[in-house]
């Protein structure tokens, strides 16, 4: 049987290095792919404690998962749909450059 | 050692090491290819926790419907396929020293925390878990209602996407 904190530890590690990709990449899209992996681990964690937990016939984790993997669908569309709509009117998807916003 | 201890190192080194990909590659095509097997790896974690909905989700929604978005918005922006200047920004040394702060905290976090030990229970002969999924999803008693909320999100976010990024001529 594999520990519960062999599941964290990698959840953890995953989600750092989503957090490096989205401090530090340039590019809109390439920063999207970094929640990608953030929102991953999350998920990771919420399945180890569904069966790790007292009452494995209690669904909860399944169910937050499940709505994690709706909301990251929904958040993908509408970040992917700015990025081109962006890209239509500045010719660009460097996120320092997109500061039509910036006053 | 036992033979699911090992299969998880290597599951877990395999998603870790395409994750590191993900971030670090200067080709977004291939950031976008190495995060499909980053998500490969994550289904086959839930296969391992024995949440065998969560590992067939994850390969249809996940990979099959949110990375190809990914590739298609790669293929869509871009003139080239190869990007120019750096890839990362100016303070992405801070970045990193931020992640691993947060890797460290973390760690520590779960080092201090009583119910690390905890081994899992076994599931019980004859549990239906996707039947138990199902009921908990629809019923009135379970998750109905942030269930119907996430479809009206995903509804309301795929309407907003198509109408921002609509071509108006």
């Amino acid at each position: 049987m594999v520990p519960l904190s062999w599941y964290l530890i990698f959840a953890a590690a995953l989600f750092s290095i989503g957090l490096f990709g989205v401090l530090s990449r340039r590019n809109a899209v390439a920063i999207l792919l970094g929640i990608e992996l953030m929102l991953n681990s999350v998920n990771i964690n919420l399945a180890a404690f569904w069966r790790y937990g007292e009452d494995v016939t209690q669904m909860t984790g399944q169910v937050f998962a499940i709505i994690v993997f709706a909301v990251a669908a929904a958040e993908v569309a509408v970040g992917l749909a700015l990025v081109i709509s962006v890209y239509r009117r500045r010719n660009t998807v460097v996120a320092d450059e997109i500061n039509m916003m910036k006053w | 050692m036992t033979g699911e201890q090992i299969i998880f190192l290597l599951v877990a080194l395999f998603t870790l090491g395409s994750g590191l990909m993900v971030v670090i590659s200067r080709n977004l095509i291939h950031a976008a290819l190495w995060l499909v097997s980053a998500l490969f790896g994550v289904a086959v974690t839930y296969a391992l926790l024995s949440a065998a909905f969560l590992a067939v989700v994850q390969v249809v929604v996940y990979i099959g419907a949110i990375a190809i978005l990914f590739i298609f918005a790669v293929m869509l922006t871009r003139k080239d396929m190869r990007d120019q200047g750096p890839q990362m920004n100016a303070n992405w040394w801070f970045g990193a020293i931020l992640s691993v702060a947060v890797f460290a905290g973390l760690f520590f976090l779960l080092q201090g925390w009583s119910g690390l030990a905890g081994t899992a229970s076994a599931i019980p002969a004859g549990f239906d878990a996707i039947g138990e999924l199902g009921d908990a999803l629809t019923s009135p008693n379970g998750y109905v209602l942030p269930f119907e909320v996430a479809s009206v999100l995903l509804v309301a976010a795929l309407v907003g996407a198509v109408y921002v990024s609509f071509n108006r001529k």
